[in-house]
């Protein structure tokens, strides 16, 4: 079985949200809640990187470890799901991630929070395949189609890159070979000169 | 013969002596010198260092990520530039370790404890009932305890059901029937809560009288409230463990609802961290002060009779004011009479004579 991962290779990223927009409609997902987001560090300074992040389907999931109700489960192809049937909206699992992926429709006084929505690696939830209740909370199922995440297949520069982890990391594997030796030695300061 | 050999020993003599004071001189110097070697090695071995830090922006820039630094995120929201949170961690091993097992074995063991106590040695009894009453609470402080004490165990067991129902109740119920069961507590809770804390505030408040330490409380404490020893020591219309009960719930309490405060109002803006840091001490303060309530609930009942009349009807024995609260009975005494029934006198006495 295949172990399904996400990676972003900051070397590649420009920045375009091609990915947030891409997931935002595939899926219908409402506004105020992001299931995907390209952080920039360094912005605007000559170097700065750029990461899209959005679930990562950790194998030890912390949110999955703090939910009260149990309501993450892992499919046979490593991807964390959930289970908005049972979910309460305690937040705990918005606590415990370590990148910031589960989201709350709503945020209110009291702690209401509604069902919590995050990335589904496009491979909806417990309903059934691509039936009307499971696009309607969880969104398109791609997975099942036998497609890939929808932010990856878009990703204008191939930054992001989402499959089988092995496959996932020979692509990674093999850029790195190509671009040899240190960072420096290509990129920005090799296209246009240091001073540029 | 011997005019070469005295001259030829000399000349040997000499040049030994030379080789020897030059040896030394060498072998000195480079006593000296070799260790240097290290500086140099310590400072070649610098220069790479900072050649291979120049040489990989990228594990500043890793670092940084790791390190929670906030970039730049075309999203919206709180915290939505930090890539990586590392408290999360902190709180999940916190929250669903200690928090949930020693609070367990705290509050099963605290229960336990007391049903040993009270196989083996059995509560106090009364042991001399007059038939004459007095006043201890009056209907206010009645409504309030009952009011605050039904609203603590709805919030304690609705709270412990997010904390334990994992381990406990979804073997039980299923994890959609414990999930429906969740789904209703949680804003139960959440709702609750303020009820209670006004409740805890008034009690607070209106009980702080009776809860301000007295020189006889280190008697009490030294007896070890006679529990073991069957023995009265002196006390007030508060003994020294109910004083720390108060005490406790002032501190506690106080944690709980601050912590609450919190957790109960994510639209005030309030960050990840606070959130950990309110979950963990929300948490701990519930744990003791339930911990706690199970002995107030004990003693109160099954392990002092005659208690619970006090806070049924208001009215307690005077003989089990004399065995348990002498002190104050005295001064009840001295500011009116006992009676047989009516509520004309007792505490408030002082206040209608």
């Amino acid at each position: 079985m295949a172990r399904m991962k996400f990676l972003c290779d900051s070397e590649r990223c420009i920045e375009c949200n091609g990915c947030v927009t891409a997931c935002k409609n595939e899926h219908d997902v409402p506004w105020g809640v992001n299931r995907r987001r390209v952080v920039t560090l360094e912005d605007g300074v000559p170097g700065e990187k750029s990461i899209s992040v959005a679930c990562m389907h950790c194998t030890d999931a912390p949110c999955s470890a703090v939910c009260p109700v149990d309501c993450f489960y892992t499919t046979d192809d490593g991807i964390v799901l959930h289970d908005k049937d049972l979910c309460i909206g305690c937040g705990y699992c918005f606590y415990a991630c370590p990148f910031g992926a589960p989201q709350y429709p709503q945020k209110e006084a009291f702690g209401v929070r509604g069902k919590m929505d995050k990335c589904t690696f496009c491979a909806g939830g417990p309903p059934a395949d691509n039936s009307e209740q499971e696009i309607e909370k969880y969104g398109r199922n791609r997975i099942a189609e036998g497609k890939l995440p929808l932010c990856a297949e878009m990703c204008s520069t191939k930054a992001l890159l989402a499959g089988d982890g092995d496959m996932v990391a020979d692509i990674y594997r093999e850029r790195i070979m190509k671009r040899g030796t240190r960072p420096q030695s290509w990129g920005w300061e090799k296209a246009y000169q240091e001073d540029v | 013969m011997s005019e070469s050999q005295a001259r030829g020993k000399p000349a040997k003599l000499s040049r030994r002596v030379k080789a020897m004071l030059w040896s030394m001189l060498v072998i000195a110097v480079g006593a000296m010198v070799a260790p240097l070697a290290g500086y140099v090695y310590a400072a070649s071995a610098q220069a790479q260092e900072q050649k291979a830090e120049e040489a990989n922006p990228r594990a500043e820039y890793w670092r940084e990520v790791r390190q929670g630094t906030a970039g730049y995120t075309a999203v919206t929201g709180q915290e939505t530039g930090v890539l990586v949170q590392s408290g999360g961690q902190v709180w999940r091993e916190v929250r669903n370790g200690p928090v949930t097992t020693l609070g367990a074995i705290m509050v099963v063991g605290m229960i336990v404890a007391l049903v040993v106590f009270q196989v083996t040695k059995g509560g106090a009894k009364l042991e001399h009932r007059t038939g004459r009453t007095v006043l201890r609470w009056p209907m206010f402080d009645r409504v309030l305890h009952w009011y605050t004490a039904i609203l603590f165990i709805i919030l304690a067991i609705t709270g412990l059901s997010l904390l334990w129902g994992r381990y406990a109740l979804i073997p039980i119920m299923g994890a959609e029937g414990f999930a429906a069961w969740a789904n209703f507590a949680k804003p139960v809770h959440d709702y609750l809560a303020l009820f209670f804390t006004a409740g805890l505030v008034v009690m607070v408040v209106k009980w702080f009288k009776h809860n301000v330490f007295e020189a006889q409380d280190r008697q009490w404490f030294k007896q070890l409230g006679g529990f073991f020893d069957g023995s009265h020591p002196p006390a007030g219309f508060c003994n020294a463990g109910e004083k720390a009960y108060y005490w406790l719930l002032v501190v506690g309490g106080f944690a709980i609802v601050a912590s609450g405060f919190f957790l109960l109002f994510p639209n005030l803006g309030f960050e990840r961290e606070a959130m950990q840091i309110a979950n963990v001490v929300h948490g701990i303060g519930s744990l003791v002060v339930i911990t706690a309530v199970c002995a107030h609930i004990y003693l109160g009942t099954l392990g002092s009779e005659g208690a619970l009349e006090g806070m049924v009807s208001g009215e307690v024995d005077e003989g089990w004011a004399k065995q348990h609260h002498n002190l104050w009975l005295d001064e009840v005494k001295k500011h009116g009479q006992a009676h047989g029934e009516g509520e004309s006198s007792g505490r408030s006495a002082p206040a209608s004579a």
